[in-house]
């Protein structure tokens, strides 16, 4: 017979289990997510197309053209794909995230599951959202007929590098958001900041004297970046060992705090949101 | 048989209120301050802590078994602390002191149609709400075919539920927690909406569910129903457990417990604002409501049966609205409604915007009760949804009349019947 014990403290005991039991409710958030993502309107679709393909084009202009930034031989958009995709899986992952709890109130005022699988299902989405993006990339490598090296096998490596370091930090703001509902208005804020200290549109080693490096690699998406550009660009590329430790120091460090404290003020979630 | 499913021992629950709604509370207020001048805020920061944190204790040492097959009611007003019971069964909050042990699967439903999205359709939200509700995949899909004729929605099945009428809404999120198929039901609530016909068939289903021996733990205010249904009442009252025993003397003592927290109020101007049976999640916005008899006198609390009444419903509207209306029911004292008058039947006016001050005026031409006491709850709705209620804001005592001229009264139901009638010997009837 099935047996519950209900006691202050107690969910700790089985959260673990409860996560796995529950693990069918999470395949059915993020499919409802992406449907209705997907199923709105065929703009719905293009979208995912258009917007990565226009920044791309801005970005090239602005940067390769006016700026006139190096480009180490390779054609910019492509170095701009290779930065602005996982960029933009990082942050509007991180994004959603963050507001995921606060989107299903309603979902987490009213049954009981392990709260974790609403952060996790939300950057689910964005992942595919990524995937559809991504085909862009194949696009424009097909265009300049530029063949990526066999590093390329390792770049679902960083997707999941990115995945990872977004889910920390959004488990992060999604329980600050519960509590302090004008968090919102800071993560935008937030992912704008980041766009300009990323090497989203510029090859950073170029661009950022010798003596910075270091100190610029300590934002997380800069290792993510550099294996990015490491996967496609091949030969042409070398990997920054530093950013890449201190990108995987910093997940770990996000994922497994963020996990600490979600799971610290989840069971008050129901009471103040 | 007689082996409990459900224990609860001691159960309290504290809930910190006031604090996480404080202006200053703002993420912009907390860095500012932080940033202006750090030591003051920390030093400021305890102390408004205990300031602003008001505790408030929702359940306070809740004791009560439940064996297997009872259908419990749970009994009580606004705030007692029946939702945080069944939160706290289905765990999502958790208790502050003590313990609670259950034997069986349990399902709960708090809600209706709780993760229902508009987008998607009904086939689709079948799915996600079953999901939700704790079904796995297969078991929707094997009970897929008897959700949809429970629902009556067939036709409709590849809709989006937001091009639903909220009646079909209602019967297709009813159909998905009717099939829940666990030990141990919680339900709260929920028979609040949908027509009456429909509740009787999820009330059927429920008993289905008793007749296999599932435990059942029932909350609503209708209390005919609690009646009807439940084996065993629970009565709540600020928290605490006053009364634990049959259904009909635990109605009794919640009805009588009514008239002595807060006398019913017969008078004819009554301020809508200071009631705290208001749900709490509604700014007041019903103001005060006179009532008068159909000559224009202030009516006294009394009305001859048969006789007509006016009544007056000052409203301050929060925003500017559209498609506003007022509504007053008539329950009887076991808060079965009788009838309703609302502005939305009459089309009094163009479905014009509202704003500020607003008066409803009402007239009842004829109110043909049998005599007794009747409750009336006074309404706002601002388009399909409830924006402010107010139960049992008067009490009107209707009083004997010689309605039908015979001088005979009726003495059952609720309601006189206009009729007429001949007699004679069937001979007779044959003849004319
Ligand atoms: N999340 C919360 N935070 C603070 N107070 C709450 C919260 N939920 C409920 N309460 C308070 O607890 C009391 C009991 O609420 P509830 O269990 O919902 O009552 P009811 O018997 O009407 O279902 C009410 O006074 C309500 O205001
Ligand atoms: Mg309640």
């Amino acid at each position: 017979m099935h047996q519950l014990t209900i006691e202050p403290g107690r969910a700790e005991h089985h959260y673990w289990k409860d996560l796995w039991k529950y693990r069918e409710l999470f395949y059915f958030l993020a499919w409802r997510d992406l449907l209705v993502r997907y199923k709105q309107t065929l703009v719905g679709i293009a979208w995912a197309f258009l917007r990565p393909a226009l920044t791309m084009m801005v970005l090239t202009v602005v940067f390769g053209k006016f700026a006139k930034l190096p480009a180490a031989g390779v054609p910019y958009p492509i170095l701009v794909l290779c930065g602005m995709l996982p960029w933009q899986f990082f942050s509007t992952a991180l994004a959603e995230c963050g507001n995921s709890l606060v989107h299903n109130s309603s979902l987490v005022s009213k049954i009981y599951f392990p709260r974790l699988i609403v952060p996790a299902s939300s950057v689910i989405v964005s992942l595919v959202d990524f995937m559809v993006s991504a085909s862009i990339l194949a696009l424009v490598l097909l265009w300049y007929q530029y063949l990526p090296s066999a590093h390329i096998f390792f770049l679902p490596l960083f997707v999941g590098l990115a995945f990872a370091a977004a889910f920390g930090v959004g488990l992060w703001i999604a329980a600050f958001m519960v509590r302090y509902r004008d968090f919102r208005l800071i993560v935008p804020f937030m992912v704008q900041i980041g766009f300009y200290i990323t090497p989203v549109a510029y090859l950073y080693r170029e661009v950022v004297p010798e003596k910075f490096l270091l100190l610029y690699a300590l934002n997380p998406m800069v290792g993510v970046i550099d294996g990015f550009r490491w996967c496609v660009l091949g030969g042409q590329h070398v990997l920054y060992w530093p950013a890449q430790a201190i990108t995987v120091g910093w997940t770990v460090l996000l994922i497994t705090t963020g996990i600490w404290y979600f799971r610290r003020v989840e069971r008050t979630f129901a009471d103040v949101i | 048989m007689d082996h409990s499913v459900i224990t609860v021992e001691n159960l309290s629950k504290r809930y910190i209120i006031g604090h996480q709604r404080a202006p200053t509370d703002g993420v912009r207020h907390v860095i500012e301050a932080a940033v202006r001048s750090p030591f003051r805020w920390l030093r400021s920061r305890n102390q408004e802590k205990k300031a602003q944190r008001e505790e408030f204790w929702a359940l306070n040492d809740v004791s009560f078994d439940v064996k297997r097959g009872e259908v419990v009611g749970l009994i009580g007003g606004n705030g007692a602390g029946k939702s945080t019971i069944l939160k706290i069964l289905s765990r999502i909050t958790e208790p502050t002191k003590g313990r609670i042990q259950l034997e069986g699967r349990s399902a709960s439903l708090l809600e209706v149609g709780t993760g229902f999205h508009p987008e998607l359709t009904g086939r689709e939200n079948i799915f996600l709400n079953g999901a939700i509700l704790g079904m796995s995949k297969e078991e929707i899909k094997r009970k897929f075919d008897e959700i949809v004729a429970f629902s009556e929605i067939e036709k409709f099945l590849d809709t989006p539920v937001k091009r639903y009428s909220s009646g079909m809404y209602v019967r297709l999120a009813f159909a998905v927690a009717a099939h829940l198929d666990p030990d141990i039901l919680i339900v709260d609530e929920v028979l609040a909406v949908g027509d009456v016909t429909f509740q009787k068939k999820c009330l059927g289903k429920m008993q289905e569910a008793q007749a296999r021996s599932r435990t059942v733990l029932f909350v609503s205010h209708n209390l005919s129903a609690v009646e009807a249904f439940c084996t065993r009442g629970i009565v709540l009252s600020k928290g605490r457990v006053v009364f634990d025993g049959p259904t009909k003397p635990a109605i009794q003592h919640y009805l009588d417990s009514l008239r002595g927290t807060r006398p019913p109020s017969y008078g004819d101007v009554i301020d809508l604002c200071a009631f705290g049976s208001r749900p709490d999640r509604y700014p007041p916005q019903l103001r005060t409501l006179r009532l008068y008899d159909e000559t224009g006198r202030p009516l006294g609390g009394n009305l001859s049966a048969g006789a007509g009444m006016k009544a007056t419903i000052h409203v301050e509207l929060e925003q500017p609205a559209a498609n506003v209306n007022a509504e007053i029911s008539f329950l009887t004292l076991d808060g079965d409604r009788v009838c309703t008058a609302s502005s939305a039947y009459e089309k009094c006016r163009d479905e014009s915007r509202l704003s500020g001050s607003v008066v409803f005026r009402c007239e009842i031409p004829s109110l043909p009760l049998v005599a007794g006491d009747y409750k009336l709850n006074v309404g706002l709705y601002i388009g399909q949804t409830e924006a402010d209620l107010v139960e049992d804001a008067a009490r009107v005592a209707v009083s004997w009349s010689d309605y039908y001229g015979t001088g005979v009264a009726p003495m059952h139901g609720v309601f006189l019947l206009n009729n007429r009638w001949a007699v004679a010997t069937a001979a007779d009837m044959v003849l004319a």
